[in-house]
């Protein structure tokens, strides 16, 4: 299983946070986002695994959390 | 006290920085140095007014990011110790929404590490704000360069 979640104008754009997904074998994030999403990737759309900044040809492991999120605008 | 703090109601920064200098034996002669960045909620932003100012985070990868944040600025610059607080969820304008200050023996560390640890904050730590103002809610786009 893989947890992928979504955050800030992403989330509300896609009307969800969270979803799983049973592992599909060999995969990377921008596969992931292709089979939860299923439409072109946003501008500037950063990516995590396991909570770690990562490009979207990482590869991802049964029982990773990867997230979606736009350009981070905190302090 | 911890290097990385998230709190959710308001904090007074300068009482914050006492503290931790206390807490951590910053206090004792060792740092000569203090360098402090306090940002604080604006009522306006791209022209518009800003009523209220809502901070979503990442919990779990939003400390670990500031931590790693915080721990390679001291080792890049020398710098003794460093504190970051930032606020998540609802803001008022004039409130602060994040401290960071950096200790050293002298000034150049100090400022060096306090400038790195914002900077890369504002870059990398998974925070998004969404502004609410007259003409409804958004999100913040992006954060400006280096204003």
């Amino acid at each position: 299983m893989i947890r992928i979640l979504f955050f800030a104008g992403l989330a509300e754009t896609l009307g969800r946070r969270e979803v799983d997904l049973d592992y599909p074998g060999q995969v990377d994030v921008a596969g992931v986002w292709d089979r939860v999403v299923g439409a072109p990737r946003p501008d500037r759309l950063r990516c995590a695994r396991n909570q770690v900044h990562c490009d979207f040809g990482a590869a991802v492991q049964d029982g990773d959390e990867v997230a979606f999120f736009p350009p981070v605008t905190g302090g | 006290m911890t290097r990385v703090e998230l709190c959710t109601a308001p904090f007074d920064p300068y009482a914050d920085l006492r503290r931790f200098q206390r807490s951590r034996g910053l206090d004792r002669g060792a740092c000569g140095a203090t360098a402090v960045f306090v940002g604080s909620m604006r009522d306006f932003n791209e022209g518009e007014s800003v009523a209220e100012l809502f901070l979503e985070h990442y919990p779990g990868m939003t400390e670990r990011c500031l931590e790693e944040i915080v721990a390679g600025t001291l080792a890049d610059t020398g710098a003794e110790d460093a504190r970051v607080v930032h606020r998540v969820g609802p803001i008022l304008p004039g409130e602060d929404i994040v401290l960071v200050a950096a200790f050293s023996s002298h000034r150049a560390e100090a400022f060096a590490a306090c400038r790195a640890i914002i900077e890369a904050l504002k870059r990398d730590a998974p925070f998004w704000k969404r502004e609410k103002g007259p003409a409804g809610e958004r999100w913040v786009s992006c954060n400006t360069g280096d204003k």
